[in-house]
């Protein structure tokens, strides 16, 4: 079912699999400086691109299609009922440095990584239950980790670990991946190296990757990089707005790529934090199932698909799109746009509609604030749109757009905010990635986080569930399990999702091989195999 | 030069009676969404179109417009009062009180003030209306502008208290309010104007870049600033003449100011 789901995405660019030119230089633009060059602390997009760029791990999931390819691992055994892996790995490796690689160099890597001090987001995912991850070096060449439960999903985990060396002098800037970091001019551009001890060889035997080089230039604006892309002072762009996927579609055919629909998602939700500074009786509305299934029902989600995103997004359904054959809840039906019944729900609530002005039971207007990023324009587009609809059932929005920093603090830390229109990338078509999102305790819990117990008995099922998926091996009971937390958060709507975006890239014609995914990183996912047309 | 202040005139007037008869000119309405007709081409409709959303760019236009003359030399009145003050009685007091004045006008002329205005905008409360949002907007920069002009008026305030006829005044007994009201005010009256009409543009076009960074005066409610948002992005922009229609209003605009200006300063 994977691999169904995965063939409605691939698209190989160009003539598959050329014969490859090696050499040139890869140029694309990362969108702020990498916060660090330690995969073990990256937790930012720029760091992210860097990490995979350079960093070798024992496994890679192939975005295309979706299955798990051997990398530094040649083989890999799941034991104790998903609470031990044993990886067999490749033989004669070294780091960019010269530095031997071995087992132990897994084991320290994973030692660092789960230390509960460095507050590692990749680490965290390993954690599925309390005690110590550990670790055994059985053999130079195998090496063993133990968990203290079962961790779901296991080795698709090890897709974002990449191995640092124990005893190189340069720790972790020795790199195992294809590139490794030669110049870094902060603000201004990385330069990544064709890694000369990369042990990966293409099916005729040429040493991969093809590339000599990748630079990374930091470039937040992105018109100019839009600018530069079409001048070809840059390769690629990773991920496009609707609108200007438009404008070079219209220019010339070939330059960018609708990829299919991704896993993003677009939503709405009202703040329910207990503590937050907001007057009770909003409090009390947005508490309420029928309010907020009313606000939903009330958004004309076919328009904002329609008009903000150019008909490049769909209406959502759920938290999982409806293209995750295998993830989502197939009985699950899209929400209606149907302001009558929105206008009916809010009665039967004690709502009432008065001279074009909606009321509570106690005569309280009916309004509340949207807060969104500033310069984000179809989040923008879509806030104006929805202040609209909603003032059809006499509900008045007011927008207000936030500097991001601004708006992280308010949703984050003081809570001072009614609700919020923001947007959750994910990485993996996997729930278990969503753990922080679903669980009551979660940071990431956004309309009422870091719960010490569930405020709703919908929230606590959501724990029960997620944690019965996170802890099993059965790929068909987790599935019931999200099966169900998709029919909860459909029938009590805390996130009110709007639209599931595509993945829109922008591929010159000169990069050979791509093949573009609806996976981060969507247009170099392959980087070893990309070459440039001479 | 003087055709050319008639030409300005009657420009801010024609702009002014438009944007206060919008209603009656563009009957579609600013906010009114015409889903079915995003970025529709000039029409006997929608006579500039409409915008990403559907939205009748003539009466976005109109209000947009509305809002800046309106706002913006409230807020240069403001800011030039605020000047007054500070530059007056620093520049009559002289000695710690001028010092520690100029001191306070360096420093806000020193803070970058697109972060402070965010600051600012970030930290007010969310709900208000979009006309509430506009007036704080330029309530802001007039509270914020006001230490370039301060300067310029504690030099003028500093140099009058030093001429022959502050002497003779105060001589004659004139001292505190009296010699400021009768002597001083009338005197630096051609200042303040000039510092008041230097200050219109500038507010206007503070508005705009705050509008185009998405900051600013709320949704639905339009301004300059906020239409100018879409020229923001060169990609995306389509050589379409009518979609520079506010580029040009704001250049008309700060033009004709300028050239009012200019005959103030002469006055000065």
């Amino acid at each position: 079912m994977k691999r169904a789901f995965a063939v409605c995405f691939a698209l190989l660019l160009g003539s598959a699999a050329l014969p490859a030119q090696t050499g040139g230089e890869l140029r694309f633009c990362l969108r702020s400086e990498p916060k660090t060059l330690n995969p073990f602390e990256v937790n930012d997009d720029a760091s992210e691109t860097v990490r995979y760029l350079t960093g070798g791990v024992l496994v890679r999931v192939n975005r295309v299609n979706l299955k798990i390819q051997p990398e530094l691992a040649t083989e890999w055994t799941i034991s104790e009922g998903g609470k031990k892996i044993r990886f067999k790995l490749r033989p004669g490796l070294r780091y960019s440095d010269g530095t031997p690689f071995s087992a132990e160099d897994v084991a320290y890597t994973m030692q660092q990584l789960t230390d509960p001090a460095l507050h590692s987001s990749t680490g965290d995912a390993f954690r599925s239950g309390e005690g110590a991850i550990t670790t055994r070096v059985v053999s130079p060449t195998v090496v063993e980790i133990m968990f203290p439960a079962p961790v779901a999903n296991l080795v698709t985990l090890f897709d974002t670990v990449a191995i640092v060396s124990a005893k190189s002098s340069l720790k972790e800037m020795a790199a195992l991946g294809p590139f490794y970091v030669a110049e870094h001019k902060p603000g201004v551009y990385l330069l990544l190296k064709r890694n000369a001890y990369y042990w990966k060889k293409d099916a005729n035997g040429r040493q991969l990757p093809y590339l000599d080089a990748v630079r990374l230039e930091i470039e937040q604006n992105r018109d100019i990089e839009a600018l530069r892309y079409e001048r070809g002072e840059i390769h690629l762009i990773n991920s496009v707005s609707p609108t200007v996927f438009e404008r070079l579609a219209g220019e010339k055919s070939g330059l960018v790529h609708d990829a299919g629909t991704s896993t993003d998602t677009e939503q709405l939700w009202f703040n329910q934090v207990a503590v937050a500074p907001i007057p009770a009786y909003k409090r009390a509305w947005f508490a309420s199932t029928a309010f907020r299934r009313a606000v939903s029902e009330a958004i004309n989600r076919d328009d904002l698909a329609r008009i903000v995103y150019h008909e490049h997004a769909h209406p959502a359904v759920s938290v999982t799109p409806a293209t995750n054959t295998f993830w989502f809840n197939a009985r699950l039906k899209p929400h209606s746009y149907d302001p009558g019944s929105a206008l009916r729900r809010l009665q039967d609530e004690g709502f009432r509609l008065d001279n074009e002005t909606l009321r509570d039971r106690d005569g309280n207007i009916v309004e509340f604030s949207i807060i969104t990023n500033a310069g984000n324009k179809p989040r923008e587009n879509m806030a104006t749109m929805i202040q609209q609809d909603l003032k059809k059932i006499g509900i008045k929005v007011n927008v207000v757009t936030l500097d991001f920093n601004a708006l992280l603090e308010r949703i984050s830390q003081t809570y001072n905010y009614e609700a919020c229109l923001l947007g959750f990338l994910n990485a993996d078509l996997d729930p278990n990635s969503q753990m922080t999102i679903w669980l009551s305790s979660g940071d990431d819990h956004q309309w009422n986080p870091k719960q010490k117990s569930p405020a709703t008995e919908w929230e606590s099922e959501i724990d029960r569930l997620m944690r019965a998926q996170a802890s099993s091996m059965d790929q068909h009971k987790r599935k019931e399990h999200w099966d169900k937390v998709q029919k909860i958060v459909w029938e009590q709507e805390p996130f009110i999702y709007l639209v599931n975006k595509d993945a829109l890239v922008a591929i010159s014609p000169a990069v050979k091989n791509a093949q573009p995914s609806v996976f981060r990183p969507q247009a170099y996912w392959n980087i070893e195999e990309l070459a440039l047309a001479r | 030069m003087k055709v050319l202040r008639i030409i300005a005139i009657a420009f801010l007037l024609v702009a002014a009676l438009s944007a206060l008869g919008a209603r009656w000119i563009t009957p579609a309405g600013y906010a009114q969404q015409f889903r079915e007709a995003p970025d529709a081409a000039p029409s006997h409709l929608h006579p500039l179109g409409t915008d990403e959303l559907g939205r009748d760019r003539a009466a976005r236009l109109l209000v947009g417009l509305r809002v800046s003359l309106v706002l913006a030399p409230l807020a240069a009145l403001l800011s030039t009062v605020l000047a007054a003050l500070v530059g007056g009685i620093a520049g009559c007091a002289g000695g710690w009180v001028e010092g520690v004045s100029m001191f306070l006008a360096d420093l806000f002329l020193s803070v970058p003030w697109l972060f402070l205005l965010i600051t600012v905008r970030a930290a007010l409360p969310l709900n208000i209306s979009p006309e509430s949002s506009a007036a704080v907007t330029f309530l802001l920069l007039g509270l914020l502008g006001w230490a370039a002009s301060a300067r310029v008026i504690c030099a003028g305030a500093k140099s009058l208290m030093a001429s022959d006829f502050a002497w003779t005044a105060r001589a004659a007994g004139f001292s505190g309010f009296g010699l400021v009201r009768l002597h001083l005010l009338p005197n630096l009256r051609g200042t303040l104007l000039a510092q008041l009409w230097i200050s219109i543009p500038v507010f206007v076009i503070a508005e705009a870049n705050l509008g185009a960074m998405g900051l600013g005066v709320a949704e639905p409610l339009p301004s300059l600033g906020s239409l100018l948002g879409e020229m923001q992005s060169m990609v995306t922009m389509r050589p379409e003449p009518w979609r520079f229609v506010p580029i040009l209003v704001l250049i008309a605009v700060v033009s004709s100011f300028q050239m009012l200006l200019n005959k103030q300063e002469v006055r000065a």
